[in-house]
Parts: structure tokens; C-alpha cells; sequence
């Protein structure tokens, strides 16, 4: 017997199908805030669902060894997105939204498939991307803090103020809704460990970190921006068209969302310039 | 070196690039290697300009000699110094006959 939970991301649900009751409770209590039916449209077409099957089986499949840590392969290939890592070996249909994951029995693997498929799904939308960055909402408007391991994502998230609603410690839905962007939560969670909350809000600036002796925000040029904001996105496909897409989306972004360099102390203090 | 006063030199844009005018720069990127350029205002009018069948010279004195402060024969040689750059990356194609 198949059972099914359905994890709904920046308003796009992806139905999970196994026939391990105990493997999706595993996913409910991982999941557990993003379960609930979107109030946002998706950005797939109406009628489309996506729908995941979940093959488990006892080892990785790969039969060379390779482990999770291992580099992960996105290809396409007669109408298939192929992903294939250590720990698992996943195949999507992005016309009919349907795939087939074969997995260990635990969470990372799905969840690396589900940041997979979403940002191939945002890529090919034109309309949104996923970015390594820290969010939270305040005052009604998102805030995302990009950079690289050790830029201090996590650090700023745990420094935020009571009055701040997480989004993520680690990688941020950006959308695009009508002429602005909005960044909602997600469940990718980074060195905090806890995952965000499923709301979303118009994106008031984007800050790329540094640490630094004192706080101090300076603009950055556009050009340097894009580059910027490219160099934190996620996306794993070596495909030209969705490239292309990704690069205009991310221009397109930068066109209408402040962007500045955060140079900021690891104190709670960098948050009175964050409002 | 390149001689400046040599053939007809035609530039066309590279293929699988990709390019977006931004805050007054073109930001352009290969979409096989995902790597970013952006060019300034004088390169940025000379690739909007690479249609492959004006000759470069003329669209130096054409777009750039009245609009910035250079003689021609020096923004010639710029010119064909940067096509000749953004050619090595594949983002600006050089010929010396136009394109068919």
C-alpha cells in the first residue's frame, strides 16, 4: 500500500508517495511546517501537480562506493532530468511533474531532490531562483543575508531580534509576484538546525555578509551584484537554456531589490541597522 | 599587434551567451561556463553594435568618435583590441567578411 505526504515549498507542493508509512512519518515531523496547502499560486501550471515516488532500499544505490558527500551529477536526457549522488538516483518528468527516487531509508536524500526539482522549476519559470542566504521577516518585509560557508548565515539568523521571523539559516525561495519579489520560507536549514517558518513577504533588500571590527553597510554596483548573487545560487544543471533563464532572472532581480555588503560584528546590534 | 589599417573587420556576438544591460553596464555571460562580463559603456555600445555585417570602423565613427572624447584611429584600435579580447572568450565573433 502507497502512502502519500505532500510538502508544500514556496508554494509549490510536491506529493510524496512511499509505501513505508514510518519512512514518511520521518518526513512529517521533518516537514512538519511546510504540510499545509499553499494560499500562493504556484509557479508550475494549473493542474500540474508534482508527485515523487520513494523507492527505499537498505543500501546507496551506487555501486562504486560513493557516498553522500560525493558530487552530484544533474543531467537531461530524453525528456528526464537524471540526479544521481552517492545516496541516491532520482528521475523527473518535468512535463508531467512525475519522478521516481531511489533512496536510503532517510531524509537528506529527498530533501536534496526537492531543492533539485525546485530550482529547476523556478529556472525554467524565468521567475525565481533558491539562494544561499539566511531570511527573516521583519516589519512585514524579508531580508536575506547571502554569502559563503562562514560568511556568518547562521550567525546573523541566531542574532535576530524577537520581533524577526526566521525564514532560513541556509537557503532562501526567492519569487517573483506581480512587479516585486517575495522570499518565503523553507525547511533547508543550516547549521541552526531548525527549520523556517512557511510564510513569505516582499523582499526589502538583499545584504551580501563579511565580518568586520564594526558594522557598516555600503551599495554595490549592479554589475557586481549580479556576479554576486550568481555566485550563491543554487542550481546544479548543466543545461544552457535554463542558464540563460537563471541569468535573466537574476539580473531582473537585482534591477528591483537594494543590494548592499553587510560588514557587520557578530552581535546582536547589526540588526538596529536591518529594519 | 593589430594593424588598424588592415581588412575589413566584421563582429557578430557569440553564440550561447547571454546579455542584459544593467545600471548603465552590459553584463553578459557564457552560458556554457556560466562565466560573467561586464563591459563599460564604450564596449557596451560596440557590442550592441556587433550586428555582423557593419564593418567595425564604422561603427566606431559612427557610435563612439561623436559621442565620447577620442579621435577615431585610437578608438579604432580599442576597439578592435576589445573585440578582439571578448573573442577569446567567445563572446564577440571577428570576421573579416560580413556575415551572409
Amino acid at each position: 500500500m502507497n502512502h502519500q505526504v505532500t510538502i508544500t515549498i514556496g508554494g509549490l507542493p510536491i506529493a510524496v508517495h512511499c509505501s513505508s508509512r514510518e519512512f514518511l512519518t520521518m518526513l512529517e515531523a521533518r516537514y512538519g511546517n511546510f504540510l499545509a496547502e499553499s494560499h500562493i499560486g504556484s509557479v508550475r501550471p494549473e493542474g500540474v501537480a508534482l508527485q515523487l515516488d520513494i523507492q527505499l532500499i537498505e543500501s546507496a544505490p551506487s555501486d562504486d562506493g560513493r557516498g553522500a558527500d560525493d558530487d552530484l551529477q544533474v543531467s537531461f536526457e530524453r525528456g528526464h532530468w537524471l540526479m544521481q549522488r552517492g545516496d541516491f538516483l532520482a528521475r523527473w518528468d518535468p512535463v508531467s511533474g512525475r519522478g521516481l527516487v531511489r533512496q536510503a531509508p532517510y531524509p537528506y536524500a529527498i530533501d536534496s531532490v526537492m531543492r533539485i526539482i525546485h530550482s529547476l522549476v523556478l529556472a525554467e519559470s524565468g521567475g525565481g531562483f533558491l539562494l544561499h542566504s539566511a531570511s527573516a521577516i521583519r516589519n512585514a518585509r524579508a531580508f536575506l543575508f547571502s554569502g559563503v560557508s562562514g560568511a556568518g548565515k547562521t550567525t546573523i539568523a541566531r542574532l535576530a531580534p524577537p520581533d524577526a521571523t526566521l525564514l532560513t539559516d541556509e537557503i532562501s525561495y526567492v519569487r517573483r509576484l506581480d512587479e516585486g519579489y517575495q522570499a518565503f520560507g523553507t525547511p533547508f536549514a543550516g547549521e541552526l538546525g531548525i527549520p523556517g517558518e512557511d510564510i513569505a513577504a516582499p523582499i526589502g533588500a538583499l545584504y551580501f555578509l563579511r565580518q568586520g571590527p564594526r558594522n557598516r553597510i555600503a551599495v554595490v554596483d549592479p554589475a557586481r551584484a549580479v556576479a554576486m548573487t550568481l555566485r550563491n545560487v543554487l542550481f546544479f544543471a548543466d543545461d544552457a537554456a535554463l542558464v540563460e533563464k537563471l541569468f535573466a532572472a537574476v539580473c531582473d532581480f537585482v534591477a528591483r531589490v537594494p543590494l548592499f555588503e553587510l560588514t557587520f560584528r557578530p552581535q546582536a546590534e547589526v540588526w538596529d541597522l536591518i529594519i | 599587434m593589430s594593424s588598424i589599417n588592415g581588412a575589413r573587420k566584421y563582429i557578430s556576438r557569440g553564440e550561447n551567451v547571454a546579455a542584459r544591460m544593467l545600471g548603465g553596464e552590459m553584463m553578459i555571460m557564457s552560458v556554457k561556463d556560466s562565466t560573467l562580463f561586464s563591459l563599460n559603456e564604450t564596449a557596451s555600445v560596440i557590442w550592441q553594435a556587433a550586428d555582423g555585417v557593419t564593418p567595425l570602423r564604422e561603427i566606431v565613427e559612427r557610435e563612439i568618435v561623436p559621442h565620447f572624447e577620442v579621435d577615431a584611429e585610437t578608438a579604432y584600435r580599442d576597439a578592435l583590441e576589445l573585440a578582439e579580447e571578448l573573442a577569446r572568450f567567445g563572446i564577440l565573433r571577428i570576421a573579416d567578411e560580413p556575415a551572409g
